[in-house]
């Protein structure tokens, strides 16, 4: 072990996300340069939550199977261990099942039989209540204490994992990994942790190859990168011949979706990176120092997805002139006239607490500020009327009851009645429901594993029929 | 005055994770990052001002070895809810860019 952290701990992150495009020769460039492990995660809460709270995965199955397929082949040749992170994209029971079932599907193809530790996260809600009656949860800013009806509200909900439960598996002797919702940094700080690197170089080296080449000059020149970890810090190279690290496109990724550049808070304690050193070794190679680990009193962030009301969405393209001269009064008289509209057409009892909106496109969609005044006039807008109500049958009455005004409203009263450029017939699409995360807390935990169940499926045993659980 | 986005190479911003949001501004060399960073259009308050954020949770870190700030707010609905507009919030930096800057 001593030996290993005198020449690197060495482990491929082979993409940002599993799915997003693993590439056999990169693998094979990381294993020849001494790769120990292949790590990454598969997903995250950046698309949104009905990937927890419906249970599947963002990305397409095909493209998973190819990547994993790539990894499970060099896994089997080299030995060298696979652990995977937020399984499924958002890491539920349900998310962690369906990898584990195309994993399956790819050892039989390829006649492998690797041991496969499960580590599962997802938590019952008696559970999350009693940890909150007991005052172990708290609220991160800008939330609020957490409540029953909150908890109630979740479809899933997840603990963010740690290290410990994969330093645990690799103990055990893991063939592959495969974790519900863990932090990305923890997926690749796991391994040179149990390997005895010291913390902060590892947990620093997760953050910055978290999403693969993105920490590259050329972020799309190539998917993986290399890390080496060793006693004083962290080296990291892209895998893509070609492709270089700089200390810029290095340091710079400690900005990526983070709100604080310098701490990163993770379960058991924070990453200080403020006195971290950023140098170039060669053309393709940075070399990092100075990054602190702080242990804190154990912590897991927890996740919760909420399913809510259904929604129909309409859209109409608008070249009329009167529109374009006033597109903010035509919103807001439109937007008006459809609201009664829909009072008039549907009786109250029926209709219940519902919403309309329209999101003029071409104009100030993706904000719903008014532009300011002077603002030049469009060639024409897309205008996106999306009604939201208890049930998706109600949302597309609401569409249906608004269908005519929202095809024929004009924007001058008297003139002779404009039709709209529908794009589509039927006009209206019922789009399901809205998701959302309603879980903004962290459990205060003394054992790392409290929450945790590591489940094993050896395929070396009785072609995998043999399963045992422990927590 | 010059506008913000004349005296910056880059501005982005994105979800950090499904409360928050966060825009990185970098300037165009050190030169602008020393004479603008601390601008008083780039106060925690005025940019409260513009995004409608509550000041006392706006967050502005200046990173000087980048040249760049980093300025992150608590969306004002959560990440996919009943109005969203840009679920990933990478569309909302471009209001930045016309800010007349001191």
């Amino acid at each position: 072990m001593k030996q290993d952290l005198e020449d690197g701990i060495k482990v491929i992150v082979p993409c940002g996300s599993l799915g997003a495009g693993v590439r056999e020769e990169e693998i094979a460039r990381g294993l020849e340069l001494g790769a120990q492990a292949i790590a990454t995660d598969a997903g995250s809460t950046d698309s949104g939550a009905a990937y927890l709270a419906q249970g599947k995965s963002k990305n397409n199955r095909g493209a998973v199977k190819r990547d994993l397929k790539i990894m499970m082949k060099a896994q089997a040749t080299s030995g060298v261990p696979i652990i995977v992170g937020t399984s499924g994209q958002a890491g539920g029971d349900l998310n962690l099942a369906w990898t584990r079932d195309i994993v399956l599907e790819v050892a039989r193809e390829l006649a492998v039989s690797p041991r496969i530790a499960m580590i599962h996260c997802e938590q019952d809600k008696a559970t999350i209540k009693r940890l909150n009656a007991e005052g172990r949860i708290t609220p991160l800013a800008p939330s609020q204490d957490l409540d029953d009806a909150t908890v109630d509200a979740c479809e899933h909900i997840v603990a963010v994992l740690g290290v410990e439960p994969f330093v645990a598996a690799l103990e055990d002797g893991a063939d592959i990994i495969l974790a519900g919702r863990a932090t990305d940094t923890a997926v690749i700080a796991s391994f040179p942790i149990w390997k005895g690197a010291p913390w902060g170089p590892s947990w620093h080296a997760g953050k910055i190859a978290e999403c693969g080449a993105q920490c590259a000059e050329n972020t799309t020149g190539g998917a993986g990168v290399l890390l080496s970890i060793d006693a004083e810090g962290f080296e990291v190279e892209p895998l893509a011949p070609g492709n270089r690290c700089t200390p810029n496109s290095v340091s710079g990724h400690m900005l990526y979706e983070n709100s604080d550049p310098f701490r990163l808070t993770e379960p058991g304690g924070v990453l200080d990176v403020t006195t971290a050193e950023y140098v170039s070794l060669n053309d393709q190679t940075v070399r990092v120092i100075g990054s602190r680990w702080e242990p804190q009193p154990y912590t897991m962030k927890l996740e919760g997805a909420a399913a809510g009301p259904y929604q129909t969405i309409m859209l109409v393209g608008i070249q009329d002139p009167d529109v374009l001269a006033d597109i903010d009064g035509f919103h807001d008289r439109l937007l008006a006239a459809l609201y009664e509209r829909t009072r008039q057409s549907i009786p109250e009892e029926e209709l219940g607490e519902f919403h309309i909106s329209l999101r003029m496109y071409g104009w100030n969609a993706v904000t719903g500020v008014k532009p300011l005044a002077g603002t030049a006039t469009p060639p024409e807008v897309g205008v996106l009327f999306v009604a939201t109500a208890a049930n998706q049958e109600l949302a597309n009455t609401i569409a249906h009851a608004c269908n005519p005004y929202f095809f024929h409203y004009p924007s001058i009263m008297g003139k002779e009645l404009p039709s709209y450029g529908f794009a589509f017939s039927p006009a209206d699409i019922p789009r399901g429901r809205i998701y959302e995360f309603k879980l903004n807390h962290v459990v205060r935990l003394d054992d790392p594993f409290e929450l945790v169940t590591t489940e094993w499926l050896d395929l070396s045993q009785e072609n995998g029929s043999k399963e045992k659980e422990y927590a | 005055m010059p506008k913000l986005g004349e005296v910056c190479r880059y501005i982005r911003s994105k979800q950090a994770g499904p409360f928050w949001i966060t825009f990185d501004i970098f300037f165009d060399g050190r030169e602008n990052f020393d004479r603008y960073h601390e601008s008083p259009e780039l106060s925690v308050e005025a940019f409260a001002r513009l995004y409608g954020a509550d000041p006392a949770y706006v967050k502005r870190i200046p990173v000087p070895q980048l040249n760049m700030i980093k300025i992150s707010y608590p969306r004002p609905t959560p990440q996919g809810g009943l109005v969203e507009r840009d679920m990933h919030a990478g569309q909302q930096y471009v209001r930045l860019l016309n800010v007349p800057i001191s």
